[in-house]
């Protein structure tokens, strides 16, 4: 076999090199629209900590203690030298460092969004494949029925029906996620099968859709087509000759699942009081707790990031086009 | 079916407006005023009972529609005019116009919209103005990305370069060439971007983050009685489900209208 | 018959409307047998049909597919996958579109071999080498290892045959299979099917707009319009009495030969000198020396990448200049339209390509018509519907077209539309780039009788950009041919016609088909 010599890979460099350096362009904006979103809105951290009937003079005070009177740019830069070493300063409202805040929280939430995605992947990229081999069957309409409804309803909505039906009137979960987290499994799986279930029928709509989308694409093309017209049978066609050219797209499709996730658990956590990062966020909204709230919004826009960058090298590492250069020897 | 489901939704959404619009008349109750016991049943006080405080569920479901549709729609025009505005420019022009636009846009949309919010909203606090204005400018990145691509496409077109041999002005461009053509997709955004900002204030809403008490939109109103679900009632499911057919209706109308006119479906 | 490999007997075949009524048809073994028709005239969905296959929404009414003995439209479908994959092979118009992107272009030929014979992947490679090799394939040891995306258009056209041999079909059906070549690379894969055809003794059929390709290859023709047979015979005889006005037309299309255009000297009214252009820095034509005669045609001639269409947006203002001048009346030409007075834009006028794309789709044929009126002339009101009027019994259109919308009108109206708008401005000069390429050769043949008409009665320069050098033969004055940005030759027709000076003329003008008895015998 010839073994990709140097100059092949070149163009997957090219691509870590420039998704790397936008990926990182993007990090960067953000935090700085962030910080100074929040040095130029009206209102900021002194007074927010002092409420509204602070005399001038102690607002004036604290802002000094915070450093808040220095210019602008010099402030980001010491938030950012320092949010790199994971250090994020201290939580106002607790007075604790804010990286030990945040990450017994961050652990919950992905785990809760890790096992979401584990029962969520399979059902709706396989859901989307099926409806889109039995294009307009029963089976078709039924599913684009269910994710008609499910795309319309609200986040909460799903969950406070499953809290309606599987905890106030069978009784089988907890309503709200408040047991101790101890108590082995069987606590653990009590705990996280309503928020997952939640989170599962909320994801899987966007995903099926999309995924039926892609494959349908596939199929409609010229080589398939010419399979057909070969004499390939169906099965084949849609197992070698489809869902590969698919693959990319159903990665794509998996990994943004996934980044999606993360944003409806701060959604489902609040529902069933899930001590999640999300939960934490919100929490630290109410009480503006500016400190946590600009490290969550960091850390979920890692995430996110993070997720979409792998999203495009997945999709690249398994399409010839861009694996291998136009021109040959 | 597909006529069907449009005229359904039609249906429903002309009742939802008509309902939004005339709330204080249909209203039996004032919003904010306690009329019956606390948690009292459908039938017992009202017609769909009443909140921990004893307002009228209904009376309050009504005026929170009034808040959901009318952020909603308030949202979705000034993100579309300010969306649209900068990806025609950003299509036209091209250069460092398209590229510092949509370097700006791609790091909004980097960060999840609701997260984005919930940043900005707790240090600006939280009033009507910065959720509307914050969420506008949320959703302007979305009609952004969606219309650039589209603009472009059309800018491509050889009749853009005959106006151009002829040497039109700006004006004739945007107004003549480029908008008459992406008129149905961007119809179609607009009413996905309608039914996405009712989802989205609601969520920010029953996040706290959204419409302030004693007033209450629809999400609101689901935060408000979430505690009485454990309980047994169903009085925060009325509102959730009131969104849910906002949003349904709303997207059979664009389901039709995607259809009619064979738009790639272009989701957000 | 022993001898028919594939016999069609009234088939009709429905969508909405009936697409295909009432065809019948028969191949025998060893020969080419043609189909010709414009567009919408149902040639795909035959070719489809061939192979026992209807597209989505589409049904059979009535007929009988046979193809080696075995009725198509009565075999189950494992039996029908089994007739594909034995007895028949499809060459699609597209080769890029039609082979999957994501597998090795060995594997994909020799795919039916491993799955009919299970054929050891070793002995693959050798058969697919051994294809390569009759094609004439580059390198064909390692062709096979290249994906799809790393080789040309007329390479992957060839592996395409190469995999239509792979399961030693009884018929090929070629599709369109030369229509996206240039013409050098058109003969080459002509040649191919010829010689394969004879040397396999299989069955062919080959399906094209183009009646000279069909005439060169096919033993016999079918001629097809609006999903009907015109009719059918041997292509000698249809060629030379045809029994129906359709394909009366056609040939005449094809043949009128009139000697090419003697030229009176003329003042030159563009002149190019050392002329470079291009995009983004590089030059994609240079040293361009060029005179457009005034009240002349000059033929800009080219195969795909010449950059013919380069130089024809450069003088229109569309494309960077980057060296040389550019006159216009012998007074400066400015290179960007944009610095261009409006007196200069409304003298030079372009006409592009694909009236699909040169048409707002949301402008009334009124308005597409009446803003240069009003832009350049300042005709408005009862003058403007007057001259609007006229515009229209120029292009030779019906008045009441002026409130259609271009999407409810032909190709050929849209052009003539086109056309039309373009003369509103009242120029002196037309750049028609390549604005017959894209319609079926009656149209064809009407748009460039009209633009002739036209010359006639007003005093038009016309810069005639087109691939097709065969089409300058009849009307142009001069002809400049194109080769990698650079004007090969430069005289006037009739030397370029009767004694070219450069081999590359002359390879040219050797592959273009002509409908000439033995053409394509003197080129095997």
């Amino acid at each position: 076999m010839n073994l990709p010599s140097r100059k092949q890979l070149s163009p997957m460099r090219d691509f870590i090199v420039s998704r790397g350096v936008s990926g990182a362009v993007s990090l960067l904006l953000v935090t700085f629209l962030v910080f100074v979103g929040t040095a130029l809105l009206p209102g900021d951290t002194a007074s927010a900590l002092l409420g509204q009937n602070a005399t001038p003079e102690a607002l004036a005070a604290l802002r000094r203690d915070l450093g808040l009177d220095q210019p602008l740019l010099l402030r980001y830069l010491g938030w950012f030298a320092h949010a790199v070493r994971g250090d994020f300063g201290t939580s106002l409202a607790s007075g604790r460092a804010v990286s030990e805040v945040l990450l017994p929280r961050l652990g919950n939430s992905l785990l809760l969004a890790s096992v979401a995605a584990v029962f969520l992947l399979p059902v709706a990229v396989g859901g989307g494949i099926a409806a889109a081999i039995w294009q307009d069957s029963w089976f078709d309409r039924l599913l684009g029925f269910t994710s008609m409804l499910f795309l319309a309803m609200p986040a909460f909505l799903v969950g406070y029906i499953l809290i309606y039906v599987f905890a106030v009137r069978m009784g089988w979960f907890p309503s709200m996620s408040v047991a101790p987290f101890f108590g082995g499994a069987a606590a653990w799986i009590n705990i996280l099968a309503l928020p997952v279930i939640s989170l599962v029928i909320i994801g899987q709509a966007h995903t099926m859709k999309l995924t039926r989308t892609a494959i349908l694409a596939v199929l409609a093309t010229d080589y398939v087509l010419m399979a057909e017209v070969k004499g390939i049978s169906r099965r084949r066609i849609i197992l070698r000759h489809a869902l590969p050219n698919a693959l990319s797209a159903i990665l794509s499709i998996s990994i943004l699942t996934v980044a999606y996730l993360i944003v409806d658990v701060v959604v489902i956590e609040m529902v069933f009081s899930y001590p999640g990062l999300g939960k934490l966020m919100v929490d630290s909204v109410s009480y503006r707790d500016l400190t946590v709230v600009q490290a969550c919004g960091l850390l979920f826009a890692l995430i996110f990031i993070g997720m979409n960058f792998l999203a495009d090298f997945l999709a690249l590492l398994v399409n010839p086009r861009q694996r291998e250069p136009a021109r040959g020897a | 079916m597909r006529r069907f489901g449009f005229l359904l939704s039609v249906a429903a959404f002309a009742a939802l407006i008509l309902a939004a619009l005339f709330a204080p008349v249909i209203a039996p109750f004032l919003p904010n005023e306690p009329v019956h016991a606390p948690y009292a049943t459908p039938g017992e006080g009202g017609l769909l009972g009443a909140d921990s405080l004893g307002r009228d569920m209904f009376s309050r479901i009504l005026f929170g529609l009034r808040y959901t549709l009318g952020i909603s729609l308030t949202v979705s025009v000034l993100a579309s005019f300010t969306g649209v505005s900068l990806a025609f420019l950003a299509a036209f022009r091209r250069g460092w116009t398209d590229i510092l636009l949509g370097r700006l846009v791609d790091a909004i949309m980097s960060v999840p919209q609701i997260i984005f919010a919930l940043v900005v909203l707790a240090v600006a606090g939280v009033s009507l103005v910065t959720l509307i204005m914050t969420m506008a400018v949320l959703e302007s990145t979305l009609f952004y990305r969606v219309m650039r691509p589209v603009a472009a496409d059309i800018v491509a077109m050889d009749y853009v370069e005959v106006a151009r041999l002829r040497g039109e002005g700006l004006g004739w461009y945007l107004r003549r060439e480029i908008l008459p053509n992406a008129a149905p997709t961007l119809i179609a955004e607009f009413g996905i971007r309608i039914s996405y900002a009712v989802l989205f204030i609601s969520g920010l809403s029953f996040l706290g983050v959204g419409v302030q008490p004693p007033a209450a939109d629809l999400g609101g109103l689901v935060r408000e009685n979430a505690l009485a679900i454990s309980v047994g009632q169903l009085s925060p499911l009325a509102p959730a489900a009131c969104i849910a057919l906002i949003t349904l209706s709303v997207n059979g109308i664009v389901d039709w209208f995607i259809h009619k006119y064979s738009i790639r479906a272009e989701l957000g | 018959m022993e001898n028919t490999v594939l016999s069609i007997e009234g088939l009709c075949i429905n969508a909405r409307a009936p697409i295909l009524q009432d065809i019948s048809l028969q191949v025998r073994r060893g020969e080419i047998f043609g189909v010709i028709g414009e567009s919408g005239a149902g040639k795909s969905t035959l070719a489809m049909a061939m192979v026992g296959l209807l597209r989505a929404g589409c049904h059979r009414v009535a007929g009988k597919v046979t193809l080696a003995g075995q009725s198509l439209f009565d075999l189950s479908q494992l039996q029908l996958e089994q007739v594909r994959r034995r007895k028949v092979s499809y060459v699609a118009q597209s080769a890029a579109a039609a082979f999957n992107p994501f597998y090795r272009l060995g594997d994909q030929v020799t795919e039916l071999a491993a799955l009919e014979l299970g054929t050891p992947l070793a002995e693959r490679r050798k058969m697919a080498e051994g294809l390569f090799r009759e094609l004439q394939l580059p390198n064909p040891e390692t062709f096979g290892m290249r994906y799809p995306h790393q080789v040309s258009g007329g390479q992957l056209q060839r592996a395409m045959i190469a995999m239509a041999l792979i399961n030693d079909p009884d018929l090929i059906i070629f599709d369109e299979p030369t229509t996206a070549l240039d013409v050098t690379t058109q003969l080459e894969v002509m040649r191919l099917i010829r010689k394969i055809v004879t040397a396999r003794g299989c069955g062919a059929v080959y399906i094209s707009h183009d009646l000279a390709v069909v005439a060169q290859l096919a033993d016999r023709l079918m001629v097809l319009r609006h999903g009907k047979v015109v009719e059918t015979g041997a292509t000698r005889d249809l060629m030379e009495s045809p029994a129906q006005d359709y394909t009366r037309a056609l040939v005449a299309a094809k043949t009128t030969t009139s000697p090419p255009v003697h030229a009176e000297t003329s003042v030159p009214i563009i002149a190019l000198r050392d002329f470079a252009a291009g995009y983004g820095g590089v030059s994609t034509v240079r040293d361009i020396n060029l005179d457009l005669s005034a009240g002349h045609i000059t033929c800009l001639v080219g195969e795909s990448g010449s950059g013919k269409t380069t130089l024809a947006r450069a003088i229109a203002g569309l494309v960077d200049v980057h060296g040389g001048t550019a006159t216009f009346h012998g007074k400066p030409l400015a290179p960007r339209i944009e610095s261009r007075p409006r007196e200069a834009r409304r003298r030079l006028q372009y006409i592009h390509q694909l009236p699909d794309l040169a048409l707002n789709p949301r402008q009334k044929v009124r308005e597409a018509i009446g803003r240069p009126l009003a832009f350049f002339g300042g005709v408005t009101g009862a003058a403007a519907e007057e001259r609007l009027r006229m515009l229209m019994r120029d292009v030779e259109l019906p008045e009441d077209l002026l409130d259609r919308s271009p999407g409810s009108l032909s190709g050929g109206q849209k052009q003539r539309i086109c056309i039309a708008r373009a003369l509103a401005a009242d120029p002196e000069v037309l750049i028609c780039d390549e604005v017959t390429s894209a319609l079926d050769p009656l149209v064809e043949e009407s748009v460039i009788q009209l633009l002739l008409r036209l010359m006639q009665t007003r005093p038009l320069t016309l810069l005639f950009i087109t691939h097709n050098l065969g089409l300058t033969r009849r009307f142009a004055h001069e002809v400049a041919v194109m080769q990698a940005g650079r004007i090969v030759e430069f005289a006037p027709a009739a030397q370029i016609f009767a004694a070219p000076q450069q081999a590359y003329t002359r390879t040219l003008l050797e592959a273009t088909p002509m409908m000439a008895r033995g053409w394509m015998e003197a080129r095997l």
